[in-house]
């Protein structure tokens, strides 16, 4: 099998991103909040991606950034792929009125723009790591529920589904069992980009101050501390931007090629 | 223009055909699909191409006009029509020989029309765009075509839309279209293969006069030699992209030279004699049977009953309810009225009801092996679950039932954990049947299970459930359309017509006359591998219409 240069170069960038959030406290040069230079400093030998607006290290702070990110993007990327693609499957699978009221339920929440959701709940629910990962969770899972009950439909009507409630399968062996392997190569890529979504709500969240608090640095949070330096020419707000550009592109190129292996119905080894 | 005298009309001299597969995820694959064949065409006569999927017939049919389906690439050999090399033609050259020197019919002609338009536009559309004829000589003409084909209202027919005509009568208006512009050479793909057996007979009929009427040349593809043996001049028999033999209608089919063109010849020649009337395992009484949401009885007032290690074999045509009686017995649709008894038990009508014991000894085996089985699962898992789940095997005792069972079903060692993909059409099938047997069951139902595979596989099919009723004593439901299938292996006949058996009975009784109208059109349209089959029936028809 040979992998596409795109796919390993992203494969590379994701693994180097994980390594860094993984192993923060070791990698970091400096601690992620105190003021070691002087303001908003270029890059340099001492600073590699110069310093922030009260002079903290901007590359400790994106190593410790990163992995604040990618936890919570990763724990309710989880959480909306666990209930949304069970729930799709479960309406898939028995039709009916519990399909029409999973289905309604999920067009009522995706009626709403979830920014303006999330913002809602947010200023009321208090400001905490779990509350931020099941309001996005809870917000994405909307969508991979549409995904999953659209293949798990296209699946259901197959004769060894058939063949599974002739035998008198339960309904959990029809979901786990026929289903799921069935649906996994499209539901692997779309949690690619489902995650690059988490992260990009996360950062406009804490864009607008209502995701991750200070002390703890996020990269959203991070472009919005430095973002008046912009006016002066500097490059701080840069750094976290384009950190949040390069993780979501390499993951992308990830998902991507998962996502064109995709042998749809037809199966066999592998993919 | 070539002098017409000389030559053949279409010539292949050691055709080559390749193409490059790119399955998901692994490298491209090089295929070579037809490997020097030769063959002429003479003028005015029909070549018939035959052969089980992938020997290369419509590969071969389509080069007819230096066609490659989709990556197909006609790498080698010559194709000469009317005297000029085609293979490497350019676009233009190969513009003005298509719907104009060579036409083609295909298999499917409802997915082949645009259904926005009207028949006539369509029909009359290449005679006009080749500047063959102007619009009001192509109409005439295709009148003329549509009354030869023995359309309904010639006049009018044209002004119809697809959907308001039926399949065989499409199919028709195919063939119309592809007589239009006076071609040399008509390349018929499976014309008949998607029709029902009564439709497929009227079709080929008119195709067969058609072809005789206009003196056209034709090839005729079809993996059914008792069709092409009706229409054909000459047979190509080809293998695996090989010619096998090539020789006169008659020589191949009365007398075969090579052993696989004397297995084509001689399959469905089962003999199975008819088993004693029993006391039954299953009794359908009275059941009638209508879709949710609709009032349109698709089962009306159903009788059957099937005795235990018995055959009985359901007739119709398509859309006669033989599926839905299927989904009755199974629970899946549950019946209006009536009462299912199976085993002595009353069988509740939906599938919830049913006990582990009445779901166990009734299974299904289904047409398309290819969706039955879980492509992710292997073949231990597929046949292993109803093991596991009836009995609880677990473990080496499971796999080792598993082998058992594969080696019943003729398959033997190195299969059980291959995954469905990696098995023929053949052996899918077979191992459905293994996971059926797995349940150790008393009746299975079997929904056209040969219908999609090759006519030889088909025949190696019905052997091995033959065998297997012999030894493990189980009855069989057999829904099908194929009358050979059911001579073949039936103890006892149901013949279904718009969701009422309207002939009921022992085998002997029911293919004997005196018949009823129905069961004698569904008879005497099963092609017979013949010369002069098809000429007997539709005298016999004209002249019972001409008494009338």
């Amino acid at each position: 099998m040979r992998i596409p240069l795109s796919a390993l170069v992203g494969m590379f960038l994701t693994a180097s991103f994980v390594f860094m959030a993984v192993f923060a406290q070791l990698l970091a040069p400096y601690p992620i909040d105190s003021a070691v230079g002087g303001v908003w400093e270029g890059p340099s030998a001492t600073h590699w991606l110069g310093t922030d607006t009260i002079g903290r290290d901007i590359f400790s702070r994106l190593i410790y950034g990163g992995q604040i990110t990618i936890f919570v993007a990763l724990a309710s990327s989880l959480l909306a792929f666990s209930t949304g693609a069970f729930l799709g499957f479960l309406a898939a699978v028995r039709g009916g009125w519990v399909d029409q009221v999973l289905s309604r339920a999920v067009d009522l929440v995706m009626a709403i723009p979830s920014l303006i959701v999330a913002l809602v709940v947010l200023s009321v629910l208090p400001l905490n790591l779990t509350v931020l990962i099941l309001v996005i969770g809870l917000l994405d899972s909307t969508r991979v529920f549409r995904l999953s009950r659209a293949v798990a439909v296209d699946i259901a009507v197959m004769d060894y589904v058939e063949a599974a409630k002739l035998r008198g399968e339960r309904q959990s062996w029809v979901i786990f069992r026929e289903i799921l392997p069935n649906a996994l190569t499209p539901l692997v890529a779309e949690f690619g980009l489902r995650f690059i979504f988490a992260v990009l709500f996360i950062s406009t969240l804490s864009f607008l101050g209502l995701g991750i608090q200070p002390p703890l640095a996020d990269w959203g949070g991070m472009v919005k501390e430095n973002k008046d330096g912009l006016i002066y020419g500097k490059s701080a707000a840069m750094m976290p931007a384009m950190a949040i550009a390069a993780l979501a592109i390499s993951v992308n190129l990830v998902a991507d090629w998962v996502l064109s292996r995709t042998s749809s119905l037809k199966g066999g080894r592998g993919a | 223009m070539p002098d017409p005298a000389v030559g053949s009309l279409l010539e292949f001299k050691d055709l080559r055909i390749e193409a490059t597969a790119y399955p998901p995820g692994e490298p491209p694959r090089h295929l070579l699909l037809v490997d020097g064949v030769s063959v002429a065409v003479e003028r005015g006569q029909v070549l018939g191409l035959i052969g089980e999927s992938g020997a290369g017939k419509s590969t071969i049919g389509l080069s007819a006009m230096a066609y490659g389906r989709g990556g197909v690439r006609l790498t080698g050999g010559q194709i000469v029509l009317n005297g000029r090399e085609i293979r490497n033609a350019d676009a233009g050259g190969l513009r003005a020989l298509r719907g104009r020197e060579v036409t083609y019919v295909s298999q499917s002609a409802a997915a082949s029309f645009n259904p926005a338009k009207r028949l006539m536009e369509q029909v009359i559309e290449t005679s006009v765009s080749h500047g063959v004829m102007t619009k009001n000589q192509a109409g005439a003409r295709a009148v003329d075509l549509f009354r030869q084909l023995g359309l309904p209202d010639p006049e009018s027919f044209g002004l119809r839309y697809p959907h308001q005509v039926s399949g065989g009568q499409l199919q028709r208006a195919m063939t119309a279209m592809a007589l239009c512009p006076r071609p040399d050479l008509v390349i018929f793909d499976e014309p008949t293969t998607a029709l029902d057996v009564t439709t497929q007979i009227e079709v080929l009929a008119a195709i067969k006069l058609a072809i005789a009427q206009t003196g056209v040349a034709a090839l005729y593809i079809t993996h059914d030699l008792a069709v092409v043996a009706q229409v054909a001049d000459h047979i190509l028999v080809l293998r695996h992209g090989r010619k096998v033999e090539y020789g006169t209608t008659d020589q191949i089919i009365n007398d075969p030279r090579e052993e696989y063109t004397r297995a084509l010849v001689s399959v469905r020649s089962i003999q199975h004699a008819e088993k004693a009337e029993a006391p039954p395992v299953l009794t359908v009484a009275n059941v009638t049977a209508r879709y949710r949401g609709t009032t349109f009885d698709v089962l009306k007032n159903v009788n059957l009953a099937v005795a235990p290690g018995q055959t009985l074999a359901i007739v119709g045509e398509s859309g006669s309810g033989k599926s839905t009686l299927a989904r009755v017995i199974t629970g899946l649709l549950p019946a209006a009225t009536g009462r299912i008894t199976f085993a002595g038990r009353t069988l509740s009508g939906d599938l919830a009801g049913r006990s582990k014991d009445d779901l166990r000894e009734l299974q299904m085996i289904y047409q398309m092996a290819d969706t039955a089985m879980n492509p992710r699962q292997t073949v231990g898992t597929i046949i292993g679950r109803p093991l596991e789940f009836y009995f609880g095997l677990k473990g080496e005792a499971r796999r080792k039932r598993v082998q058992d069972l594969l080696d019943q079903i003729e398959m033997g060692k190195g299969y059980i954990d291959r995954y469905p993909a990696e098995l023929s059409g053949g052996q899918k099938q077979r191992v459905c049947i293994a996971r059926a047997l797995a349940a150790e069951p008393r009746l299975i139902i079997c929904d056209e299970v040969t219908s999609a595979l090759d006519p030889l596989v088909a025949d190696g099919i019905l052997k091995l459930l033959l065998n297997l009723q012999a030894e493990a004593k189980v009855a069989y439901l057999f829904i099908t359309h194929d009358i050979a299938t059911v001579r073949a292996i039936a103890d006892r006949i149901a013949v279904m017509f718009k969701g009422q058996v309207v002939r009921y009975g022992p085998k002997s009784d029911v293919l004997a006359p005196p018949f009823d109208d129905y069961t004698d059109l569904l008879l005497s349209s099963v092609p017979e591998m013949r010369l002069g089959w098809l000429e007997e029936v539709i005298a016999g028809r004209k002249m019972e219409s001409a008494g009338n």
